[in-house]
Protein backbone atom coordinates (compact mmCIF):
# COMPACT_ATOMS: atom_id res chain seq x y z
CA UNK A 1 0.00 0.00 0.00
CA UNK A 2 2.83 2.21 0.88
CA UNK A 3 4.71 1.45 -1.79
CA UNK A 4 2.08 2.09 -4.43
CA UNK A 5 1.32 5.40 -2.73
CA UNK A 6 4.94 5.78 -2.82
CA UNK A 7 5.16 5.21 -6.30
CA UNK A 8 2.38 7.01 -7.63
CA UNK A 9 4.22 10.53 -5.95
CA UNK A 10 7.63 9.23 -7.54
CA UNK A 11 5.76 9.05 -10.67
CA UNK A 12 3.97 12.34 -10.23
CA UNK A 13 7.80 14.10 -9.19
CA UNK A 14 9.67 12.40 -12.27
CA UNK A 15 6.67 13.94 -14.54
CA UNK A 16 6.74 16.77 -12.92
CA UNK A 17 10.27 17.68 -13.33
CA UNK A 18 11.36 15.79 -16.73
CA UNK A 19 8.14 15.62 -18.18
CA UNK A 20 9.02 11.78 -19.06
CA UNK A 21 7.57 10.85 -22.37
CA UNK A 22 7.86 7.87 -23.93
CA UNK A 23 8.29 8.06 -27.70
CA UNK A 24 7.70 4.46 -29.34
CA UNK A 25 9.47 4.69 -32.75
CA UNK A 26 10.80 1.20 -33.68
CA UNK A 27 8.14 -0.56 -31.73
CA UNK A 28 4.49 -0.59 -29.68
CA UNK A 29 4.15 -1.11 -25.88
CA UNK A 30 3.23 -4.65 -26.39
CA UNK A 31 3.09 -6.82 -23.30
CA UNK A 32 5.53 -9.61 -24.48
CA UNK A 33 8.91 -11.10 -22.75
CA UNK A 34 11.34 -8.15 -23.88
CA UNK A 35 14.66 -7.45 -22.83
CA UNK A 36 15.19 -3.15 -23.18
CA UNK A 37 18.71 -1.95 -23.25
CA UNK A 38 19.60 1.62 -23.31
CA UNK A 39 22.30 4.35 -22.31
CA UNK A 40 23.15 4.89 -19.00
CA UNK A 41 24.15 8.61 -18.18
CA UNK A 42 23.17 8.80 -14.25
CA UNK A 43 21.49 6.87 -11.66
CA UNK A 44 17.59 8.43 -12.66
CA UNK A 45 18.18 6.56 -15.57
CA UNK A 46 16.02 3.58 -14.16
CA UNK A 47 13.16 5.55 -12.76
CA UNK A 48 13.18 7.50 -16.29
CA UNK A 49 12.56 4.82 -18.03
CA UNK A 50 10.20 3.23 -15.36
CA UNK A 51 8.13 6.09 -15.39
CA UNK A 52 8.27 6.17 -18.81
CA UNK A 53 6.53 2.81 -19.49
CA UNK A 54 2.69 2.61 -19.58
CA UNK A 55 1.37 0.93 -16.46
CA UNK A 56 0.46 -2.43 -17.58
CA UNK A 57 4.13 -3.03 -18.85
CA UNK A 58 5.78 -1.61 -15.47
CA UNK A 59 4.25 -4.38 -13.79
CA UNK A 60 5.90 -6.81 -15.48
CA UNK A 61 9.12 -4.99 -16.39
CA UNK A 62 11.94 -5.08 -13.75
CA UNK A 63 15.05 -2.83 -14.17
CA UNK A 64 18.28 -3.69 -13.30
CA UNK A 65 19.96 -1.33 -9.95
CA UNK A 66 23.49 -1.74 -8.90
CA UNK A 67 23.76 -3.53 -5.82
CA UNK A 68 26.78 -1.35 -3.91
CA UNK A 69 24.26 2.30 -5.16
CA UNK A 70 21.13 1.43 -3.90
CA UNK A 71 21.49 -0.73 -1.16
CA UNK A 72 23.33 1.88 0.83
CA UNK A 73 20.56 3.02 2.77
CA UNK A 74 17.08 1.05 3.82
CA UNK A 75 15.35 4.25 2.06
CA UNK A 76 16.72 3.42 -1.15
CA UNK A 77 16.51 -0.23 -0.60
CA UNK A 78 13.05 -0.11 -0.20
CA UNK A 79 12.49 2.19 -2.95
CA UNK A 80 14.47 -0.35 -5.53
CA UNK A 81 12.90 -3.96 -4.09
CA UNK A 82 9.28 -2.32 -3.23
CA UNK A 83 8.30 -0.08 -5.48
CA UNK A 84 10.56 -0.56 -9.36
CA UNK A 85 10.73 -4.40 -8.03
CA UNK A 86 14.32 -4.04 -9.39
CA UNK A 87 16.68 -6.86 -9.93
CA UNK A 88 20.16 -6.10 -7.93
CA UNK A 89 23.18 -6.78 -9.76
CA UNK A 90 26.66 -6.75 -8.50
CA UNK A 91 29.32 -4.77 -10.17
CA UNK A 92 32.22 -5.39 -8.28
CA UNK A 93 31.47 -9.26 -9.54
CA UNK A 94 32.77 -8.17 -12.58
CA UNK A 95 36.40 -9.58 -12.08
CA UNK A 96 35.35 -13.09 -11.02
CA UNK A 97 32.49 -13.04 -13.85
CA UNK A 98 35.80 -12.68 -16.17
CA UNK A 99 37.77 -15.27 -14.35
CA UNK A 100 34.96 -17.62 -14.57
CA UNK A 101 34.46 -17.12 -18.21
CA UNK A 102 38.12 -17.16 -19.02
CA UNK A 103 38.13 -20.62 -17.07
CA UNK A 104 35.21 -22.13 -19.09
CA UNK A 105 36.24 -21.07 -22.18
CA UNK A 106 39.02 -23.14 -22.83
CA UNK A 107 37.23 -26.55 -22.07
CA UNK A 108 34.12 -25.76 -24.91
CA UNK A 109 37.11 -24.91 -27.31
CA UNK A 110 38.83 -28.19 -27.08
CA UNK A 111 35.61 -30.21 -26.86
CA UNK A 112 33.86 -29.79 -29.87
CA UNK A 113 36.77 -29.78 -32.05
CA UNK A 114 34.55 -31.39 -35.34
CA UNK A 115 31.96 -29.90 -35.92
CA UNK A 116 31.17 -26.43 -33.62
CA UNK A 117 27.76 -26.85 -32.74
CA UNK A 118 26.87 -24.10 -30.70
CA UNK A 119 25.31 -24.76 -27.16
CA UNK A 120 21.30 -24.87 -26.99
CA UNK A 121 20.27 -21.94 -24.83
CA UNK A 122 19.43 -24.38 -22.12
CA UNK A 123 23.07 -25.83 -21.95
CA UNK A 124 24.15 -22.15 -21.61
CA UNK A 125 21.78 -21.59 -19.00
CA UNK A 126 22.77 -24.58 -16.80
CA UNK A 127 26.20 -23.96 -17.19
CA UNK A 128 25.71 -20.72 -15.49
CA UNK A 129 28.13 -20.45 -12.38
CA UNK A 130 26.05 -19.36 -9.53
CA UNK A 131 27.92 -16.35 -8.60
CA UNK A 132 27.98 -14.68 -12.02
CA UNK A 133 26.76 -11.26 -11.85
CA UNK A 134 24.33 -11.94 -14.86
CA UNK A 135 22.39 -15.03 -12.51
CA UNK A 136 19.32 -12.63 -11.12
CA UNK A 137 19.06 -11.44 -14.75
CA UNK A 138 18.83 -15.43 -15.93
CA UNK A 139 16.52 -16.09 -12.62
CA UNK A 140 14.00 -13.08 -13.66
CA UNK A 141 14.19 -13.90 -17.61
CA UNK A 142 13.05 -17.62 -16.64
CA UNK A 143 10.37 -16.68 -14.52
CA UNK A 144 8.94 -14.58 -17.62
CA UNK A 145 9.37 -10.84 -16.17
CA UNK A 146 10.85 -8.01 -18.92
CA UNK A 147 14.22 -6.78 -17.64
CA UNK A 148 15.53 -3.49 -18.30
CA UNK A 149 19.90 -3.44 -18.59
CA UNK A 150 22.01 -1.35 -18.76
CA UNK A 151 24.87 -2.56 -21.23
CA UNK A 152 27.39 -0.30 -20.68
CA UNK A 153 28.12 -1.15 -17.35
CA UNK A 154 28.87 1.70 -15.54
CA UNK A 155 27.31 5.36 -16.28
CA UNK A 156 29.03 7.21 -19.17
CA UNK A 157 29.78 10.78 -19.38
CA UNK A 158 30.78 11.81 -22.82
CA UNK A 159 28.36 12.18 -25.53
CA UNK A 160 28.38 8.64 -27.05
CA UNK A 161 27.89 5.95 -25.32
CA UNK A 162 30.70 3.40 -24.22
CA UNK A 163 31.26 -0.21 -25.58
CA UNK A 164 28.66 -2.62 -24.60
CA UNK A 165 29.82 -5.02 -22.30
CA UNK A 166 29.21 -8.93 -22.76
CA UNK A 167 26.11 -9.41 -20.66
CA UNK A 168 23.52 -8.49 -23.72
CA UNK A 169 25.13 -10.75 -25.81
CA UNK A 170 25.17 -14.21 -23.10
CA UNK A 171 21.08 -13.17 -22.27
CA UNK A 172 20.39 -13.12 -26.16
CA UNK A 173 22.15 -16.39 -26.54
CA UNK A 174 20.45 -18.26 -23.55
CA UNK A 175 17.18 -16.72 -24.64
CA UNK A 176 16.32 -16.39 -27.78
CA UNK A 177 13.23 -15.71 -27.80
CA UNK A 178 13.14 -12.71 -26.01
CA UNK A 179 12.47 -10.10 -27.76
CA UNK A 180 15.53 -7.13 -27.55
CA UNK A 181 14.30 -3.78 -27.57
CA UNK A 182 16.95 -0.46 -27.63
CA UNK A 183 16.32 2.42 -26.02
CA UNK A 184 17.81 5.57 -25.85
CA UNK A 185 17.05 7.92 -22.75
CA UNK A 186 17.76 11.78 -23.81
CA UNK A 187 18.77 14.74 -21.54
CA UNK A 188 18.77 12.82 -18.01
CA UNK A 189 22.46 13.73 -17.55
CA UNK A 190 21.28 17.36 -17.35
CA UNK A 191 18.39 16.67 -14.56
CA UNK A 192 20.72 15.46 -12.02
CA UNK A 193 24.70 15.58 -12.92
CA UNK A 194 27.05 13.21 -11.23
CA UNK A 195 27.91 14.91 -7.36
CA UNK A 196 24.90 17.31 -7.42
CA UNK A 197 21.82 16.33 -5.02
CA UNK A 198 18.41 19.01 -6.19
CA UNK A 199 17.59 17.61 -9.61
CA UNK A 200 16.79 20.59 -12.35
CA UNK A 201 13.34 20.11 -14.25
CA UNK A 202 14.64 19.41 -17.68
CA UNK A 203 12.34 17.25 -20.44
CA UNK A 204 13.45 14.08 -21.18
CA UNK A 205 12.15 11.27 -23.28
CA UNK A 206 12.89 7.38 -23.58
CA UNK A 207 12.84 6.43 -27.63
CA UNK A 208 11.98 3.07 -27.82
CA UNK A 209 13.43 1.79 -31.06
CA UNK A 210 12.70 -1.56 -33.73
CA UNK A 211 13.70 -4.38 -31.57
CA UNK A 212 17.08 -6.16 -32.96
CA UNK A 213 17.93 -9.79 -32.99
CA UNK A 214 21.01 -12.41 -32.53
CA UNK A 215 21.84 -13.85 -36.04
CA UNK A 216 22.70 -17.23 -35.87
CA UNK A 217 26.45 -17.44 -35.53
CA UNK A 218 27.06 -13.79 -35.32
CA UNK A 219 29.95 -12.87 -32.80
CA UNK A 220 30.00 -11.22 -29.44
CA UNK A 221 31.88 -7.95 -30.37
CA UNK A 222 29.77 -7.63 -34.51
CA UNK A 223 26.58 -8.08 -32.37
CA UNK A 224 27.39 -5.86 -29.56
CA UNK A 225 28.59 -3.33 -31.69
CA UNK A 226 25.18 -3.48 -33.55
CA UNK A 227 23.28 -3.10 -30.67
CA UNK A 228 25.38 0.00 -29.35
CA UNK A 229 24.57 1.32 -33.11
CA UNK A 230 20.83 1.04 -32.71
CA UNK A 231 21.05 2.38 -29.44
CA UNK A 232 22.59 5.66 -31.00
CA UNK A 233 20.36 6.01 -33.57
CA UNK A 234 17.46 6.08 -31.75
CA UNK A 235 19.08 10.01 -30.17
CA UNK A 236 18.50 11.30 -33.84
CA UNK A 237 15.03 10.00 -34.62
CA UNK B 1 -29.17 46.63 -20.23
CA UNK B 2 -25.88 48.89 -19.42
CA UNK B 3 -27.61 50.16 -16.55
CA UNK B 4 -28.37 46.39 -15.15
CA UNK B 5 -24.72 45.69 -16.14
CA UNK B 6 -23.20 47.77 -14.35
CA UNK B 7 -25.72 47.64 -11.03
CA UNK B 8 -24.12 43.82 -10.96
CA UNK B 9 -21.29 43.43 -8.65
CA UNK B 10 -18.01 43.15 -9.54
CA UNK B 11 -18.06 39.19 -9.27
CA UNK B 12 -20.73 39.27 -10.50
CA UNK B 13 -19.88 40.92 -13.79
CA UNK B 14 -16.79 38.65 -14.29
CA UNK B 15 -19.00 35.90 -14.50
CA UNK B 16 -21.34 37.00 -16.70
CA UNK B 17 -17.58 37.79 -18.85
CA UNK B 18 -16.47 34.34 -18.29
CA UNK B 19 -20.52 32.95 -19.54
CA UNK B 20 -19.60 35.18 -22.58
CA UNK B 21 -16.66 33.48 -23.42
CA UNK B 22 -17.55 30.29 -22.96
CA UNK B 23 -20.70 31.13 -24.95
CA UNK B 24 -18.45 32.26 -27.50
CA UNK B 25 -16.00 29.14 -27.70
CA UNK B 26 -18.76 26.70 -27.60
CA UNK B 27 -20.94 28.46 -30.86
CA UNK B 28 -17.02 28.38 -32.68
CA UNK B 29 -16.45 24.71 -31.69
CA UNK B 30 -20.04 23.68 -32.70
CA UNK B 31 -20.11 25.60 -35.60
CA UNK B 32 -16.43 23.74 -36.70
CA UNK B 33 -17.84 20.40 -35.42
CA UNK B 34 -20.72 21.00 -37.90
CA UNK B 35 -18.55 22.15 -40.78
CA UNK B 36 -16.53 18.90 -40.44
CA UNK B 37 -19.54 16.78 -40.77
CA UNK B 38 -19.96 18.07 -44.09
CA UNK B 39 -19.10 15.74 -46.19
CA UNK B 40 -16.59 17.40 -48.71
CA UNK B 41 -17.14 17.63 -52.54
CA UNK B 42 -15.43 15.98 -54.89
CA UNK B 43 -11.91 17.70 -55.52
CA UNK B 44 -8.42 17.16 -56.08
CA UNK B 45 -6.30 15.26 -53.08
CA UNK B 46 -4.45 18.19 -52.68
CA UNK B 47 -7.65 20.72 -52.12
CA UNK B 48 -8.65 18.10 -49.69
CA UNK B 49 -5.13 17.48 -47.93
CA UNK B 50 -5.46 21.58 -47.73
CA UNK B 51 -8.73 21.60 -45.98
CA UNK B 52 -7.96 19.00 -43.77
CA UNK B 53 -4.66 21.01 -42.42
CA UNK B 54 -6.84 24.13 -41.76
CA UNK B 55 -9.64 22.10 -40.48
CA UNK B 56 -6.63 20.64 -38.07
CA UNK B 57 -5.30 24.51 -37.47
CA UNK B 58 -8.75 25.36 -36.19
CA UNK B 59 -9.15 22.24 -33.94
CA UNK B 60 -5.65 23.37 -32.08
CA UNK B 61 -6.60 26.82 -32.29
CA UNK B 62 -10.34 25.80 -30.18
CA UNK B 63 -8.47 23.95 -28.20
CA UNK B 64 -5.69 26.36 -26.89
CA UNK B 65 -8.35 29.01 -26.30
CA UNK B 66 -10.82 26.58 -24.33
CA UNK B 67 -7.56 25.58 -22.47
CA UNK B 68 -6.60 29.27 -21.45
CA UNK B 69 -10.25 30.06 -20.87
CA UNK B 70 -10.90 27.01 -18.39
CA UNK B 71 -7.13 28.03 -16.64
CA UNK B 72 -8.49 31.46 -16.59
CA UNK B 73 -11.69 30.57 -15.08
CA UNK B 74 -10.41 28.38 -12.17
CA UNK B 75 -8.04 30.83 -11.42
CA UNK B 76 -10.69 33.08 -10.76
CA UNK B 77 -13.01 31.16 -9.12
CA UNK B 78 -10.25 29.94 -6.68
CA UNK B 79 -9.40 33.46 -5.58
CA UNK B 80 -6.18 35.02 -5.71
CA UNK B 81 -3.92 33.07 -4.21
CA UNK B 82 -5.29 29.91 -6.30
CA UNK B 83 -4.53 31.91 -9.46
CA UNK B 84 -0.93 33.07 -8.76
CA UNK B 85 -0.06 30.09 -7.72
CA UNK B 86 -1.55 28.89 -11.17
CA UNK B 87 0.42 31.22 -13.15
CA UNK B 88 3.36 30.20 -11.61
CA UNK B 89 2.84 26.66 -12.44
CA UNK B 90 2.44 27.62 -16.01
CA UNK B 91 5.68 29.54 -15.78
CA UNK B 92 7.70 26.87 -14.19
CA UNK B 93 6.79 24.57 -17.34
CA UNK B 94 7.59 27.39 -19.79
CA UNK B 95 10.73 27.98 -17.93
CA UNK B 96 11.18 23.91 -17.91
CA UNK B 97 10.78 24.14 -21.85
CA UNK B 98 12.52 26.85 -22.49
CA UNK B 99 16.03 25.78 -20.75
CA UNK B 100 15.79 22.17 -22.00
CA UNK B 101 16.13 23.49 -25.74
CA UNK B 102 18.97 26.06 -24.52
CA UNK B 103 22.38 23.98 -23.97
CA UNK B 104 23.78 24.07 -20.25
CA UNK B 105 26.76 23.31 -19.03
CA UNK B 106 27.71 21.21 -15.80
CA UNK B 107 28.45 24.74 -14.15
CA UNK B 108 24.87 26.06 -14.52
CA UNK B 109 23.64 23.20 -12.28
CA UNK B 110 23.07 25.02 -9.21
CA UNK B 111 22.13 28.22 -11.20
CA UNK B 112 19.26 26.20 -12.59
CA UNK B 113 18.34 24.92 -9.56
CA UNK B 114 18.12 28.22 -7.99
CA UNK B 115 16.18 29.53 -11.21
CA UNK B 116 13.45 27.58 -10.45
CA UNK B 117 13.05 26.75 -6.95
CA UNK B 118 14.23 29.80 -5.74
CA UNK B 119 13.64 32.93 -7.76
CA UNK B 120 10.08 31.81 -9.54
CA UNK B 121 8.18 31.26 -6.53
CA UNK B 122 10.07 34.13 -4.43
CA UNK B 123 8.87 36.43 -7.65
CA UNK B 124 5.36 34.94 -7.34
CA UNK B 125 5.30 35.28 -3.26
CA UNK B 126 6.24 38.80 -4.06
CA UNK B 127 3.08 39.06 -6.82
CA UNK B 128 1.29 37.50 -4.07
CA UNK B 129 2.19 39.61 -1.36
CA UNK B 130 1.61 42.77 -3.67
CA UNK B 131 5.43 44.51 -3.05
CA UNK B 132 4.86 45.56 -6.59
CA UNK B 133 8.30 48.00 -6.21
CA UNK B 134 10.12 44.95 -5.23
CA UNK B 135 8.47 42.76 -7.68
CA UNK B 136 9.38 44.70 -10.77
CA UNK B 137 13.40 45.02 -9.43
CA UNK B 138 13.96 41.50 -8.19
CA UNK B 139 14.59 40.04 -11.39
CA UNK B 140 16.03 42.48 -13.43
CA UNK B 141 18.50 44.00 -10.74
CA UNK B 142 19.12 41.58 -7.45
CA UNK B 143 19.05 37.67 -9.63
CA UNK B 144 20.78 39.32 -12.76
CA UNK B 145 23.64 39.11 -10.64
CA UNK B 146 23.11 36.82 -8.34
CA UNK B 147 23.01 34.01 -10.74
CA UNK B 148 25.85 34.54 -12.61
CA UNK B 149 27.72 34.91 -9.35
CA UNK B 150 26.55 30.88 -8.71
CA UNK B 151 27.48 30.11 -12.10
CA UNK B 152 31.17 31.77 -11.89
CA UNK B 153 31.39 30.06 -8.61
CA UNK B 154 30.96 27.04 -10.61
CA UNK B 155 34.75 27.28 -12.03
CA UNK B 156 33.62 26.78 -15.38
CA UNK B 157 34.39 29.60 -17.88
CA UNK B 158 33.63 28.19 -21.22
CA UNK B 159 30.63 29.98 -22.66
CA UNK B 160 30.63 31.77 -20.15
CA UNK B 161 28.50 34.87 -21.36
CA UNK B 162 26.35 32.79 -23.61
CA UNK B 163 25.18 30.72 -20.81
CA UNK B 164 24.49 33.29 -18.26
CA UNK B 165 22.80 35.49 -20.93
CA UNK B 166 20.33 31.80 -21.61
CA UNK B 167 19.48 31.77 -18.31
CA UNK B 168 18.83 35.28 -17.28
CA UNK B 169 16.71 35.44 -20.65
CA UNK B 170 14.59 32.21 -19.65
CA UNK B 171 14.22 33.75 -16.06
CA UNK B 172 12.97 36.87 -17.72
CA UNK B 173 10.66 35.97 -20.52
CA UNK B 174 9.09 33.38 -18.50
CA UNK B 175 8.62 34.08 -14.98
CA UNK B 176 9.11 37.67 -15.16
CA UNK B 177 6.61 37.79 -18.16
CA UNK B 178 4.21 35.26 -17.17
CA UNK B 179 4.33 36.90 -13.09
CA UNK B 180 3.06 40.44 -14.33
CA UNK B 181 -0.69 38.73 -15.42
CA UNK B 182 -1.19 38.01 -11.69
CA UNK B 183 0.58 41.16 -10.68
CA UNK B 184 -2.27 42.85 -13.07
CA UNK B 185 -5.31 40.95 -11.31
CA UNK B 186 -4.06 41.95 -7.83
CA UNK B 187 -4.06 45.18 -8.79
CA UNK B 188 -5.82 48.19 -6.99
CA UNK B 189 -7.76 50.72 -8.76
CA UNK B 190 -8.31 53.79 -6.06
CA UNK B 191 -11.99 54.83 -6.16
CA UNK B 192 -12.87 51.49 -7.68
CA UNK B 193 -13.70 48.43 -5.97
CA UNK B 194 -11.59 45.42 -5.48
CA UNK B 195 -11.25 42.53 -7.86
CA UNK B 196 -11.70 44.40 -11.46
CA UNK B 197 -7.89 43.65 -11.74
CA UNK B 198 -9.42 40.15 -13.38
CA UNK B 199 -11.13 42.82 -16.06
CA UNK B 200 -7.94 43.97 -17.15
CA UNK B 201 -6.20 40.72 -17.67
CA UNK B 202 -9.29 39.65 -19.72
CA UNK B 203 -8.42 43.01 -21.85
CA UNK B 204 -4.93 42.29 -21.90
CA UNK B 205 -5.31 38.90 -22.74
CA UNK B 206 -8.50 39.35 -25.49
CA UNK B 207 -6.24 42.04 -26.95
CA UNK B 208 -3.20 40.33 -27.71
CA UNK B 209 -4.43 36.89 -28.77
CA UNK B 210 -7.12 38.78 -30.95
CA UNK B 211 -3.98 40.40 -32.22
CA UNK B 212 -1.59 37.23 -32.88
CA UNK B 213 -4.75 35.22 -34.36
CA UNK B 214 -6.08 38.45 -37.06
CA UNK B 215 -2.05 38.66 -38.04
CA UNK B 216 -2.04 34.89 -38.69
CA UNK B 217 -4.99 34.85 -40.30
CA UNK B 218 -4.70 38.00 -42.42
CA UNK B 219 -0.87 36.45 -43.24
CA UNK B 220 -1.49 33.32 -44.61
CA UNK B 221 -4.71 35.14 -46.76
CA UNK B 222 -2.85 38.08 -48.29
CA UNK B 223 0.80 37.20 -48.26
CA UNK B 224 3.43 39.46 -49.13
CA UNK B 225 7.47 39.79 -49.14
CA UNK B 226 8.53 38.89 -45.18
CA UNK B 227 10.19 41.41 -43.61
CA UNK B 228 12.80 39.00 -41.66
CA UNK B 229 12.44 35.55 -43.69
CA UNK B 230 15.72 34.19 -41.75
CA UNK B 231 13.33 34.64 -38.62
CA UNK B 232 9.70 34.59 -39.53
CA UNK B 233 8.41 33.39 -43.05
CA UNK B 234 5.08 34.67 -42.15
CA UNK B 235 6.10 38.30 -40.39
CA UNK B 236 5.02 40.64 -42.72
CA UNK B 237 4.44 44.63 -41.71
CA UNK B 238 0.40 44.85 -43.50
CA UNK B 239 -0.49 41.80 -41.71
CA UNK B 240 1.00 43.18 -38.30
CA UNK B 241 0.11 46.58 -38.66
CA UNK B 242 -4.07 45.48 -38.90
CA UNK B 243 -2.86 42.80 -36.48
CA UNK B 244 -2.42 45.47 -33.91
CA UNK B 245 -5.13 48.09 -34.82
CA UNK B 246 -7.32 45.09 -34.38
CA UNK B 247 -5.91 44.24 -31.40
CA UNK B 248 -6.21 47.79 -30.71
CA UNK B 249 -9.69 48.22 -31.77
CA UNK B 250 -10.95 45.23 -29.61
CA UNK B 251 -9.15 46.86 -26.87
CA UNK B 252 -11.13 50.23 -27.19
CA UNK B 253 -14.31 48.76 -27.18
CA UNK B 254 -13.92 46.62 -24.10
CA UNK B 255 -13.03 50.19 -22.29
CA UNK B 256 -16.18 49.91 -20.16
CA UNK B 257 -14.94 46.90 -18.23
CA UNK B 258 -11.52 49.09 -17.43
CA UNK B 259 -10.58 51.91 -15.53
CA UNK B 260 -9.47 53.64 -18.66
CA UNK B 261 -12.01 55.90 -20.95
CA UNK B 262 -12.48 54.77 -24.64
CA UNK B 263 -9.22 56.95 -25.99
CA UNK B 264 -6.71 55.72 -23.18
CA UNK B 265 -8.27 52.08 -23.41
CA UNK B 266 -7.48 51.91 -27.30
CA UNK B 267 -3.98 53.39 -26.76
CA UNK B 268 -3.00 51.07 -23.72
CA UNK B 269 -4.42 47.91 -26.00
CA UNK B 270 -2.25 49.25 -29.16
CA UNK B 271 0.80 49.35 -27.13
CA UNK B 272 0.07 46.29 -25.75
CA UNK B 273 -0.68 44.52 -29.01
CA UNK B 274 2.94 45.93 -30.18
CA UNK B 275 4.69 44.31 -27.47
CA UNK B 276 3.41 41.16 -27.99
CA UNK B 277 3.39 40.84 -31.53
CA UNK B 278 7.25 41.93 -31.66
CA UNK B 279 8.40 39.63 -28.35
CA UNK B 280 6.60 36.45 -30.22
CA UNK B 281 9.13 37.58 -32.93
CA UNK B 282 11.39 37.88 -31.34
CA UNK B 283 10.79 34.59 -29.46
CA UNK B 284 10.68 33.02 -32.86
CA UNK B 285 14.21 34.29 -33.73
CA UNK B 286 15.65 32.80 -30.47
CA UNK B 287 13.81 29.56 -31.83
CA UNK B 288 15.60 29.76 -35.42
CA UNK B 289 19.01 29.78 -33.06
CA UNK B 290 18.52 26.93 -31.71
CA UNK B 291 17.44 25.75 -35.23
CA UNK B 292 13.31 24.75 -34.18
CA UNK B 293 10.33 25.89 -35.29
CA UNK B 294 8.12 25.59 -32.09
CA UNK B 295 9.27 24.80 -28.99
CA UNK B 296 6.67 21.87 -28.80
CA UNK B 297 7.21 20.65 -32.17
CA UNK B 298 3.64 19.48 -32.46
CA UNK B 299 4.56 16.72 -29.37
CA UNK B 300 7.35 14.05 -31.71
CA UNK B 301 10.28 16.17 -30.55
CA UNK B 302 13.15 14.23 -29.04
CA UNK B 303 12.65 16.16 -25.90
CA UNK B 304 8.96 16.28 -25.28
CA UNK B 305 8.28 19.80 -25.23
CA UNK B 306 4.58 20.25 -25.33
CA UNK B 307 5.02 24.35 -27.06
CA UNK B 308 3.18 25.72 -24.05
CA UNK B 309 5.66 28.70 -24.52
CA UNK B 310 4.53 28.77 -28.29
CA UNK B 311 1.69 29.79 -26.91
CA UNK B 312 2.28 32.29 -24.04
CA UNK B 313 5.34 34.22 -25.44
CA UNK B 314 3.00 36.79 -26.37
CA UNK B 315 1.48 37.27 -23.32
CA UNK B 316 5.13 37.03 -21.28
CA UNK B 317 5.80 40.38 -23.31
CA UNK B 318 2.86 42.24 -23.42
CA UNK B 319 1.83 41.73 -19.74
CA UNK B 320 4.95 43.96 -18.50
CA UNK B 321 4.56 46.66 -20.52
CA UNK B 322 1.19 47.25 -19.97
CA UNK B 323 1.50 46.81 -16.24
CA UNK B 324 4.13 49.30 -15.97
CA UNK B 325 2.37 51.57 -18.67
CA UNK B 326 -0.79 51.35 -16.42
CA UNK B 327 1.13 51.86 -12.85
CA UNK B 328 2.82 54.96 -14.60
CA UNK B 329 0.01 55.97 -16.49
CA UNK B 330 -2.59 56.16 -13.24
CA UNK B 331 0.22 57.14 -11.14
CA UNK B 332 -0.39 53.81 -8.54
Amino acid sequence: MLAKLMGFFLLGLVRVLTGSQARWYGCPPKAEQRIYFANHQSHADLVMIWAALPEELRSITRPIAARDYWTKSPFRQWITTAVFNAIYVERQAAPAAAAATTDASPAPAQAPAAPAIAPSPEALRAALPEGDPLAPLVRALESGDSIIIFPEGTRGHGDDPQPFKSGLFRLAQMFPQVVLVPAWINNVQRVIPKGEVVPVPILCSVTFGAPIQLEPGEERRPFLDRARLAVMALREV
Amino acid sequence: MNTFLRSLSTTQQIGALFLVVFGVLSLVTLWSFVRSLREAPDGDADAAAARKAKARRLRALLQTSWAMATVFWVGWVLGDTAATVLFALVAFFALREFITLSPTRRGDHRSLVLAFFVVLPLQFVLVGTRHFDLFTVFIPVYVFLALPVVSALANDPQRFLERSAKLQWGIMVCVYGMSHVPALLLLDFPGQEAGRGAFLVFYLVLAVQTCMVVQHLLGRRFPHKPVAPAVSQSFQWASWLAGVGVGGLVGGLLSFITPFKPGQALGMALLACVAGSLGHLVMKALKRDRGITSWGMQGQSVTGAGGLLDRVDALCFAAPVFFHSVRWYFGL
